[in-house]
């Protein structure tokens, strides 16, 4: 990509060894239960659980047929059931309404649950109060990680931020630690591992404790540094538009599981297709961290070369060609459909795009992240509202006019909020309500914490000392921390105009040239001084929690150092993901991106709406 | 019989095949899907998409299933173990894992029961772990772990299912004890170790467990499964001891086990609140969520531990225990979130009169803020639903109104948006008196929308109509000389735009695309819809003939826009 990139990286590590660690359990755990049974599986793990396995591994393992979780009466008529869920109140207490009704009609089954990554103390008291702990045997099945790509791993948990960020419970911090366990066992020991934010550090704290409890063999490091952050040490990132090529189609037609489904105006067929997205995919794989504006030349260059390539067929003797059969041409079939399979996802992508007016809402974006003509930005937003675009559209703007702005003026956050309600309906006034609690859609407040302040420095000083401390005060409330922060850590690049985007300069470039995200830019400074220092007006505006800590065992090799482990407290998107990978072709390292979930701006709004409890 | 491996191979890498997705309604699709690495490649014996999508019926599914498995007929060996070990489906050039696991779990259970529980046999396994878990059950109702079949099933007088536990027992062996599973028997653990367990307890090692499993499927080594151990919380009874316990397990950072100390406090601080709404429902009076009874005792600690509130609540929510969490939040003084709460609680009425009257008792809330009044106005919305609804479905039935029956209504306004609601209000009843609850200016008055806000609304309903003398009229602002020039109070770009979204004719956009001020975005405008006269004329006022000249080219040949550029340039 950059031409200054270094070409020394190290190689990372196996990842793959996990999906057979995660298999291996789970077939035990079936075994656990020997004879035909039929399986009933928590919607949100299908995906996962394919990644690992598919049907013959469950039917070697004498699972007879298969249902989807869908708290309905069910008409499995095996006499042993085996339910694989998440460990949610709801779905156990659907399993128990299952049991009782069996009660009921003197049916006899066996039944067993299995939860994953682990179960709750919660669960287990609705089996107790519905009055089926004992007819159930439970157990747990250890699936924290699931690696996605070579260099990203998921735990596939979305509801970790709603939990933990909104409702403010710390359930999956023991998981998160468990994972990143996981991770020391296999490829660590560690040898520093820094931090930021209040669930990184309770990670942090679980991992250490189990590290202490558990035996750790020596063994050579594969990873070297492990760097923790919260997702609400950054919202603005995932709140912006994505233009780089992965992140865009996540936005658009969104890869779950890094799956992707394409829809018949993709596949210009009346099907939809499935593709996994991942560093196999030859052509994928050079484009995705592309900002979207090179990716059809990109993709033209690659179809010329294939008809080249295609074309070497043409005198040909019968000999040649038999050899170029067997060992080209599947290959260049293969890239075929690739190519114009990503070319019509480029096309549709582009269609959407000019019929949203894509241009004028980058602008927006852009200048609200400069912190420029935020009026014009305001009544762009309210124009949006009032033609009812996209609900989730409307709502990312109001957030990044709060969470840039450090809130919005009382007028304006009344104005929007009774428009909004307008548009989208009433009921979103718990969406209001949740998206203050997080601080992501907030009303500015007239420095009540100030006043505070200056009746303390009032008292100590003479009256008009007092007024030019007021002003002082008043000005300092106005500059939001995301300003701060910007300017600070210089996250708007000067210049705009001659960013090559072709030639990328700096992380920049995964938001065309025009903000660099401010949790990449965090994790390289931190690497960058080997630790915080320097960095104090930072971590004072983030709010603090940062750690950075030496492990006992500093002689890894030096290729282990440079492999360095994200973890995503609460979700990172793909644009993250490429700025990463973009830094680490800069700087020499590697990084592997562990993450709660993949999201995006949707994904991490529609968490915060009210339908989902 | 199984076929060979190269067979296998062959059947995987040639396309016409697919791969298998849990998710995949037609596996007819995935075909083009790469695979996500070689390792998983030879994984996937098997083929055929089982599960369906979300939204098919299990009957498909087991379709499906048939199909997929008739398909794979060949492929797949008769269950016979033997057979399948061949498949080597993992890609490990081992034997069957599964066989190693059995092999494993056997040995396992040879080599770790002897020293834990020397003398209870095979057949009879330890009791205090068939359960695989914590057993909060257990402790919590003071029976001591590791104790007989029939303390676990307590309450259970069903011996059909003490026999099943029993006999489910023998399949589900236990790989390792808990080193410290004699003190367990005797339940006499401090604050901090409690904690520590609850901790520990669903924490099996997985670390351990991977690189045991890392080193080739060892047989001897344990493999990663959880190992239960036991808590007992029912010793601590005085309120300090409980607040100590909540106390430790706030400070170990582990939600759950903080929620399982509020569940034990919960059981034991507030046994009142069942017994009251028991009373008043016996006594059929409404149950006043107003408490003076003894769940104020936890209510009281919880107020200066705000980390085990927020789980508290968080529990609350999930199980649905409403009465409570509303009787806690404003317990606490949060009237807001209480009324918050109470007032989301409309979505569970589906019957729109219910629905109103709900929303109408909803307003004596104390909300935060403005949200009272967004409250009213839902309330006054839905009452005025209510009543459009009805009397356009009776004007619709008997078709007296033309619009309807040129446009058909597609849904129902209830329950729709406000905007939507004076969107449809635009459509259907445009031209009404401002008298008539309908009446697009009567809703614009009653809900305080803004001029910009009624006009957007208004110009897309009408232009939807393709009513383009309403459209126009919009425009005209009246002063006291009479009409004088087109004004808007949305810019004429984003009328444009509105105007085109519902496919205006050239003629009606060009009017204006003309009264954009910005002279470039006119341009650009009147290119992009064809406005050619726009063109000419804004070159003509910048005096540009070489653009003139340019545009020439796009034009019609001999049309009159031609004949009307040829006059301009030749002129000057």
């Amino acid at each position: 990509m950059a031409h200054s990139a270094r070409r020394d990286s190290p190689e990372l590590p196996d990842l793959s060894l996990l999906k057979r660690l995660v298999r291996d359990q789970l077939i035990y755990l079936l075994e656990q239960l020997p004879g035909k049974k039929d399986l009933f599986i928590d919607s949100d793990l299908m995906s996962p659980l394919d990644r690992i396995a598919n049907v013959s591994t469950l039917k070697q393992h004498e699972v007879d047929k298969l249902y989807k979780v869908e708290h309905k009466p069910i008409v499995s008529i095996s006499d042993q059931i085996c339910f694989l869920i998440r460990p949610r109140i709801q779905t156990v207490k659907w399993i128990c309404d299952v049991v009782n009704a069996d009660k009921a009609v003197g049916k006899f089954r066996r039944y067993k649950i299995i939860f994953t990554p682990q179960k709750f103390y919660a669960c287990e008291a609705v089996l107790e109060e519905q009055g089926v702990f004992g007819d159930v045997t439970t157990d747990e099945w250890a699936f924290y990680l699931l690696p996605l790509d070579e260099d990203i791993i998921s735990l596939e948990l979305p509801e970790f931020f709603r939990d933990n960020f909104l409702a403010g419970d710390q359930r999956w911090v023991r998981t998160a630690g468990s994972a990143l366990h996981l991770l020391h066992s296999l490829f660590g020991p560690f040898s520093k591992v820094y931090g930021i934010g209040r669930c990184s550090k309770m990670t942090y704290e679980s991992w250490r404790e189990q590290v202490e409890q558990g035996e750790q063999k020596a063994r050579h490091a594969e990873i070297g540094n492990v760097f923790l952050i919260d997702r609400d040490v950054d919202f603005v990132t995932p709140l912006c538009s994505q233009v780089v090529y992965e992140g865009l189609v996540d936005d658009i037609f969104r890869i779950k599981c890094g799956c992707v489904e394409f829809g018949p105006e993709v596949t210009s067929s009346d099907k939809s297709i499935k593709v996994m997205l991942n560093s196999q995919d030859k052509v994928f794989n050079e484009i995705r961290n592309e900002h979207f504006s090179n990716v059809f030349g990109f993709l033209s260059q690659k179809a010329r070369n294939l008809q080249t390539a295609y074309d070497k067929r043409r005198g040909m003797d019968i000999q040649q060609m038999k050899t170029f059969v067997s060992e080209e041409l599947k290959g260049l079939k293969q890239e075929h459909r690739l190519l114009s399979l990503h070319i019509s996802a480029s096309e549709s992508i582009m269609k959407k795009k000019t019929k949203q007016d894509f241009q004028e809402l980058l602008k927006t974006e852009h200048c609200l992240l400069e912190g420029f003509e935020i009026r014009e930005c305001i009544s762009f937003i309210e124009e949006h509202i009032n033609r009812q675009i996209s609900m989730i559209e409307s709502l990312r703007l109001l957030c990044l006019l709060s969470v840039t702005e450090n809130g919005l003026l009382p007028k304006d956050f009344k104005s929007l909020k009774a428009q909004y309600l307008q548009s989208y309906g009433a009921d979103h006034l718990l969406t209001f309500s949740n998206l203050r609690q997080l601080g992501l859609l907030v009303e500015q407040q007239p420095g009540e914490t100030l006043t505070v302040m200056e009746s303390k420095v009032g008292k100590l000083v003479n009256d008009r000392a007092a007024v030019k401390l007021t002003d002082a005060f008043s000005s300092l409330a106005k500059k939001s921390h995301f300003r701060a922060l910007s300017k600070k850590l210089n996250l708007i690049p000067k210049s705009e105009e001659d960013y090559d985007l072709r030639v990328p300069r700096d992380m920049a470039y995964i938001f065309s040239g025009a903000y660099i995200p401010l949790s990449c830019k965090i994790i390289e400074q931190v690497l960058e001084r080997d630790g915080w220092t320097g960095l104090e007006e930072v971590t004072r505006l983030i709010n603090g929690h940062e750690f950075a800590v030496t492990g006992a065992d500093p002689k890894s090799k030096s290729d282990a150092r440079r492999i360095i482990l994200v973890m995503f407290l609460g979700g990172c998107t793909f644009s993250e993901i490429s700025a990463l990978r973009f830094l680490g072709k800069e700087k020499g390292y590697k990084f592997i991106v562990v993450t709660t979930a993949i999201t995006n701006s949707s994904r991490l709004l529609e968490a915060l709406l009210d339908n989902n409890i | 019989m199984m076929k060979s491996k190269a067979d296998e191979e062959d059947y995987w890498n040639s396309s016409k095949y697919n791969a298998f997705t849990f998710d995949d309604a037609d596996d007819e699709l995935s075909a083009v899907r790469p695979e996500p690495e070689p390792e998983s490649k030879r994984a996937r014996t098997g083929s055929g998409s089982v599960y369906g999508t979300k939204t098919e019926t299990k009957l498909l599914k087991l379709k499906e299933t048939k199909k997929a498995v008739n398909r794979i007929g060949p492929l797949l060996a008769e269950d016979g173990e033997e057979d399948w070990e061949r498949v080597s489906w993992s890609g490990e050039p081992v034997g069957s894992i599964s066989w190693s696991v059995k092999e494993l779990a056997a040995s396992n259970q040879r080599a770790d029961r002897e020293p834990a529980f020397p003398k209870i046999s095979t057949e009879t396994p330890s009791l205090s772990k068939s359960q695989s878990g914590i057993s909060l059950s257990s402790l919590f109702k003071g029976k001591p772990k590791g104790g007989n079949l029939q303390t676990f099933n307590d309450g259970e007088s069903d011996e059909r299912t003490i026999l099943g536990d029993s006999s489910l027992r023998l399949y589900t062996p236990e790989l390792r004890k808990p080193k410290s599973e004699y003190k367990d028997l005797i339940s006499d653990w401090s604050a901090e170790e409690t904690v520590q367990r609850l901790q520990q307890g669903k924490v099996s090692d997985p670390a351990a467990g991977a690189q045991r499993a890392d080193q080739n499927q060892n047989q001897n080594q344990n493999l990663p499964v959880c190992v239960p151990q036991g808590v007992t919380l029912e010793k601590f009874r005085s309120l300090q001891d409980k607040l100590l316990l909540l106390d430790l397990a706030v400070a170990a950072h582990d939600g759950n086990a903080i929620t399982a100390v509020l569940i034990y406090l919960k059981r034991t601080l507030c046994k009142g609140l069942s017994l009251r709404r028991f009373c008043c429902r016996w006594l059929n009076v409404t149950f006043s969520p107003f408490g003076f009874f003894c769940s104020e005792v936890l209510f009281r600690e919880l107020e200066s531990r705000q980390t085990a509130l927020r789980h508290f609540i968080h529990y609350l929510t999930e199980n649905r225990e409403q009465r409570l969490l509303l009787e806690l939040l404003r317990a606490l003084g949060r009237t807001e979130e209480a009324a918050l709460l109470q007032y989301k609680d409309y979505k569970n009425i589906a019957d729109e009169n219910k629905r109103r009257d709900f929303l109408k008792s909803c307003l004596s809330l104390q909300f935060g803020g403005e949200d009272g009044n967004h409250v009213q106005d839902h309330y006054t919305l839905l009452e005025r639903q209510i009543i459009i609804e009805a009397a356009d479905r009776k004007a619709e039935r008997e078709g007296k109104l033309e619009v309807f029956q040129k446009f058909p209504r597609k849904a129902s306004i209830l329950n729709m948006p406000l905007i939507t609601t004076l969107y449809y209000c635009c459509f259907y009843h445009y031209n009404e008196s401002e008298g008539t609850f309908s009446s697009p200016l009567n809703v614009r008055q009653t809900f305080k929308i803004s001029e910009k806000q009624y006009f957007t609304t208004a110009l897309a309903a009408r232009a939807k109509l393709k009513n383009w003398t309403d459209v126009d009229a919009m425009f005209n602002s009246r002063n006291w000389l009479g009409f004088s020039k087109k004004k808007s109070p949305l810019s004429f770009q984003r009328v444009v735009d509105i105007l085109q979204k519902n496919s205006a004719p050239t003629q009606v956009l060009q009017e204006y695309v003309g009264l954009v001020s910005d002279a470039e975005l006119r341009i650009g405008l009147a290119q992009k819809h064809k406005c050619h006269d726009i063109v000419i004329n804004t070159y003509r006022d910048m005096k540009d003939r070489q653009q003139l000249a340019e545009y020439r080219k796009k034009v019609e040949r001999g049309s009159a826009e031609e004949q009307k550029i040829d006059e301009l340039l030749s002129n000057q």
